[in-house]
């Protein structure tokens, strides 16, 4: 077998659409999971103990599957009770529930890191509850935890090859479409990891720099 | 003879097992400078937690300037009080904590002014204005743009107080306000306290170990143990010819222990 750069130059557009669809798949999973991820944790904290209750075992349930089984669930499944979704805003779903649940942990720990004197302080200035999460709470306890999010959102792209799976059109899928028409697969597939590895090295860098930027505040 | 501003009526209060007020009763005239001092765990910062309703009581009750704090009259019944009544039960009252709970993310300037403009609807403007001149009287003003991290404890506890000072209460709270200073940074506190006692005539409730402030500060001391007050009087009468054997056994200690009275 051969590296046959004339066949790379001839894929590398096709891969390209890949690689956007990934990164597209990436950023609007992560907006959902960042958004899913604190309406968990401020239901989990809730004083309704049938909301938290029913939102923390929903969340097990989620994490405790595999991510495959939802996209299959999502894509192939929901059409029977007449929810029909195209194949990436089913895998964006998939993925921003999925790591939701994750993300939501880091919520819980970032808001319990906010020491207990600033909602005491927050209640004698007299501020109701929607002034204090959103003027005192979450301004205190969403720069620290701006670094473990970013760690889930790079695993999040690491994972995108699964929806691949529900037919989305992204780079796996885009590689394994060339490989089986060309019979040739060394070079397909290892771009698809050159890929990965370049935007993963340079996340790894940015993140780096979020965690220098947001990692601590000072008291 | 005027009303009592705080009248509190048989409450009780238990953490866990450990009952920490015990049927306590107590009133406290407009205007009036109270010092609560007594051993640790004795139950007097339980009582100004439950006057800024960080604390929930198990049972009495407690009038604000003529208002239920924990109930509503309905039909002649007291009811729980609900979210709102507290809400506006608490414009009534400020507190001034021993960790500061400044703001960390807020400059000095924005701690002042987060409150009114929130709470009040003062304009921004109108707020700052205000907010300047607390930050004067405490000697903060020149920090303004300061973030909390950037001052001392003696200042952050300052720029504390004129948060506090911001919501203009009838009545403020001082718990153990300098128990975390260092001894150099106690006596700007101090200070800005006495000049609030003596330009305002606000009612003042002051949880201590700084006998001597307490002492010169209060129109009255009342001596708490095991969640009772044990004796009550002016200042004179309280250090110099305590009646009690317990108050007698507490200063005595305080005073071994380097506090001067």
């Amino acid at each position: 077998m051969e590296w046959d750069w004339n066949f790379v130059r001839e894929i590398f557009p096709t891969l390209v659409d890949g690689v956007k669809i990934t990164i597209l798949a990436t950023l609007l999973g992560s907006v959902l999971a960042a958004i899913v991820g604190l309406g968990i944790a401020l239901a989990r904290r809730s004083p309704n103990r049938l909301l938290s209750r029913t939102v923390g075992f929903l969340a097990e349930f989620i994490r405790g599957t595999p991510l495959l089984v939802q996209l299959y669930f999502i894509f192939f499944v929901l059409p029977d009770i007449g929810i029909l979704l195209s194949p990436l805003v089913a895998g964006v779903i998939g993925l921003g529930l999925h790591y939701g649940t994750y993300t939501a942990e880091v919520y819980r720990a970032g808001i319990e890191n906010v020491p207990r004197g600033q909602w005491e302080a927050a209640k004698a200035c007299n501020l109701n509850s929607t002034q204090t999460w959103t003027r005192i709470i979450l301004p205190q306890a969403l720069p620290p935890m701006i670094p473990a999010l970013a760690n889930y959102f790079i695993a999040m792209f690491k994972e995108t090859p699964l929806l691949s799976a529900i037919t989305v059109l992204e780079l796996m899928n885009q590689a394994k479409s060339v490989a089986n028409s060309s019979y040739r697969y060394i070079e397909p597939i290892t771009l698809v990891g050159a890929f990965f590895l370049v935007i993963s090295l340079f996340s790894v860098i940015l993140l780096r720099w979020l965690e220098a930027r947001y990692g601590r505040i000072e008291r | 003879m005027p009303a009592p501003i705080i009248k509190i009526d048989s409450i009780s209060k238990s953490f866990g097992s450990f009952k920490v007020l015990d049927g306590l009763s107590m009133e406290v005239m407009p205007g009036e400078k109270l010092a609560l001092i007594g051993p640790s765990g004795s139950g007097k910062t339980t009582i100004l937690r439950i006057l800024m309703t960080l604390e929930l009581i198990d049972d009495g009750h407690i009038q604000i300037d003529g208002e239920q704090l924990y109930h509503v009259e309905r039909n002649g019944q007291l009811l729980p009080a609900d979210e709102r009544h507290l809400t506006r039960m608490r414009q009534k009252i400020g507190m001034v904590f021993q960790l500061f709970n400044l703001f960390p993310h807020k400059c000095v300037l924005d701690n002042v002014t987060l409150a009114p403009m929130l709470t009040k609807g003062m304009p921004r403007a109108a707020a700052e204005k205000r907010a300047m001149e607390l930050l004067d009287m405490v000697g903060m003003a020149d920090k303004a743009k300061a973030m909390p991290a950037q001052l001392s404890g003696g200042q952050k506890q300052r720029v504390a107080i004129a948060r506090a000072l911001a919501l203009s209460p009838k009545i403020m709270l001082f718990d153990e306000v300098t128990s975390a200073l260092d001894p150099e940074l106690v006596e700007e506190v101090l200070n800005v306290m006495r000049k609030l006692a003596d330009e305002t005539d606000m009612t003042m409730l002051l949880v201590t170990h700084e006998m001597g402030f307490a002492h010169d500060f209060a129109d009255r001391i009342l001596f708490f143990d095991r969640g009772r007050i044990v004796e009550e009087g002016k200042p004179d009468d309280i250090f110099r010819h305590p009646k009690q054997e317990r108050t007698q056994t507490f200063l005595k200690k305080i005073i071994a222990a380097g506090h001067r009275v």
